[in-house]
């Protein structure tokens, strides 16, 4: 029999198009084509009077609630109260070190995020070692004649940024000593990182957080004091390299031992062995996970309201006892919401994209 | 046949070699030397202790008593000592374990940088010579996932190549791939043998231990029980429980 190569042929045309896309996803039979019926009524419904609210019904500009007459929603209170909501108490004069910190942030994150920049490398070393540094003496002052801007003034959305910023940077590292600790044949090193481990998991962040602001100073002798934020930053760090450190483990573990055995194999030593082919591996595999912690992080950084620090949630509340801007909490807890989100999923796209950049076949 | 390029000096050297697995007795009383340039093949059923053997070689797996020499080398508990050997020995695997997060490239010249010190320029020039010995080099800026599973294999021994071995140790390197790549994989072996590379290799292919095997050992149950050039080994094997393996393993 002869032997003859079939030609390929285009997809049927139920597949193609807008039409067909309908069909095969909106109404595909009798039942799914109720249920697009009933959902798309509901949201339509909820999703018409919002938008009304959010949007068009809206006023936004003014001075005081005198110009919220059309009844939706009253965004003048959050426009007459923005520059609390972004920095605090921060003295008015010295906004500009706050927007610079940021700018100088933002600005190096996104030479890290796009594809093409050249000398990433060295943007991450300055990014981690040496921002630090001139962030902290930008926000603090005390230095080369800036005003001092002591950390309880701090507050708002950079404070948020601040606590969220340090904890990630830091508690990432910190939870990968943890699991390699944790994975360590050395009995010591890794009986003080399973303690250490299974301590901070077991108790819940707002008890991290009483404890360091009121029990802490307690055991401290008299005359000497910590910083408030100083030891919030600790606290969240810790509590957040706890959890790194079990996200890392599970990334570790799903390593075949075949890649140990070849590093071994070429004599590398256990710290270029980590650094060169464990962690690479293990870092992309959990890079899910490790952003996942890093957004609830992000978020948990509200919870040093109940610790009288004004992060930009407590900001809120405050602006919600407001005498002049009585019954606007849902504008305002949006607008909180809406920042949280920003942050968040930015966060979420980017480990997206790293996951697909790092994709190489296996 | 053998082409015997062996010289005197003893690469390997395996006294009274005994190891446990818990309760389990694995390896009992191996003795084998290995001169330079000799290769070995080894062979036996599974579960014989042939892959745990030349694994402690190279100390991926720990031996309990007896001793190893390894390029005049002592494997003791001393670090230093050990990864002194494993500098000296290349190991190829089942299942290739490259990186897989690196290029063929960076594959191989990974070691030779970060072990040997060796300048990035020159471990690469290296690395592509040696690319070129088993027939990639058109692959070297590719991850190993885009690589046939033969083409890994080839990429995993050009690695081993880079750190210059005295020793190479082979663990069952064709039992993963598809018969169409097995002979391309035996072709480099083959090459690097009469190259003079001093070899072990565990594996059932016994047409290349005909053609370049020195000599042939079988285990079973974690002893040597039989030990003879490879003319001899096939076709007048002494014991039984030799003759009943290649018997099964030779009749299709």
């Amino acid at each position: 029999m002869k032997y003859e190569m079939q030609p390929t042929l285009p997809p049927p045309a139920s597949m193609v198009g807008v039409i067909g896309w309908m069909r095969k996803h909106l109404f595909n039979g009798p039942i799914n084509s109720v249920a697009t019926i009933v959902v798309g009524y509901f949201l339509i419904s909820f999703l018409v009077p919002t938008i009304q609210w959010i949007f068009i019904d809206a006023d936004w500009v003014g001075d005081s609630r005198d110009a919220c007459t059309s009844g939706g929603a009253c965004w003048v209170f959050i426009n007459n109260r923005l520059d609390q909501f972004l920095y605090g108490f921060y003295p008015e004069a010295e906004h500009w070190r706050v927007q610079t910190a940021f700018i100088l942030l933002i600005g190096s994150i996104i030479w890290l995020v796009m594809p093409q920049t050249p000398k990433k490398g060295l943007v991450a070393a300055l990014l981690l070692v040496v921002y630090p540094v001139v962030a902290f003496f930008l926000l603090y002052g005390d230095i080369f004649g800036l005003e001092t801007v002591e950390t309880h003034l701090w507050g708002g959305l950079s404070l948020t940024l601040v606590l969220a910023v340090v904890g990630i940077v830091a508690s990432l590292p910190l939870g990968i000593l943890l699991a390699l600790g944790r994975q360590s044949e050395m009995p010591i090193v890794k009986s003080v990182c399973v303690i250490f481990i299974e301590i901070w998991r077991g108790v819940p962040l707002i008890t991290v957080l009483f404890m360091a602001s009121v029990m802490l100073p307690l055991f401290f002798p008299e005359g000497m004091s910590f910083d408030k934020l100083l030891r919030a930053l600790i606290g969240i760090t810790l509590f957040q390299s706890a959890y790194m450190a079990e996200v890392i483990r599970g990334g570790l573990q799903a390593i075949p031992k075949g890649q140990y055995e070849a590093a071994d194999a070429l004599g590398l030593g256990y710290w270029q062995k980590m650094i060169l082919i464990i962690m690479p591996q293990a870092l992309k595999l959990m890079i899910p996970g490790i952003v996942n912690t890093f957004i609830a992080l992000f978020k948990d950084t509200s919870l040093v309201l109940i610790i009288g620090l004004f992060d930009v949630l407590a900001i809120g509340q405050a602006a919600n006892q407001d005498p002049k801007w009585i019954g606007y909490s849902t504008e305002s807890y949006l607008f909180v919401a809406l920042l949280f989100w920003v942050f968040c999923f930015s966060m979420s796209r980017y480990s997206q994209q790293l996951e697909r950049q790092l994709h190489t076949g296996h | 046949m053998s082409h015997s390029q062996a010289s005197d000096k003893l690469m390997v050297e395996l006294r009274d070699l005994n190891k446990w697995y818990g309760e389990f007795h694995v390896l009992k009383n191996i003795n084998l030397e290995v001169k330079q340039g000799e290769k070995i093949v080894i062979c036996g059923p599974s579960g014989s202790g042939k892959s745990t053997m030349i694994r402690c070689i190279n100390h991926l797996e720990e031996h309990q008593k007896g001793d190893i020499v390894v390029s005049g080398i002592p494997l003791n508990e001393d670090i230093k000592n050990i990864e002194a050997i494993r500098k000296e020995v290349g190991m190829v695997f089942q299942h290739f374990n490259l990186f897989p997060h690196l290029t063929v490239l960076e594959n191989c010249v990974l070691a030779p940088i970060w072990v040997k010190k060796m300048p990035r320029k020159e471990a690469e020039a290296q690395a592509m010579e040696l690319l070129e010995r088993v027939k990639i080099p058109d692959q070297a800026l590719k991850y190993p996932g885009q690589l046939s599973g033969g083409q890994q294999q080839r990429v995993a021994i050009a690695r081993s190549l880079c750190m210059n071995p005295d020793v190479m140790l082979f663990d069952e390197p064709t039992s993963a791939l598809d018969p169409e790549m097995i002979k391309e994989v035996l072709d480099v072996m083959i090459e690097l043998a009469t190259e003079g590379m001093t070899m072990l290799c565990v594996t059932h292919e016994m047409g290349f231990a005909k053609t370049v095997a020195d000599r042939v050992i079988f285990m079973d149950g974690g002893q040597i029980v039989e030990e003879n050039e490879p003319h001899e080994f096939f076709n007048n094997p002494q014991h039984e429980r030799t003759q009943l393996f290649l018997s099964q393993i030779l009749q299709h």
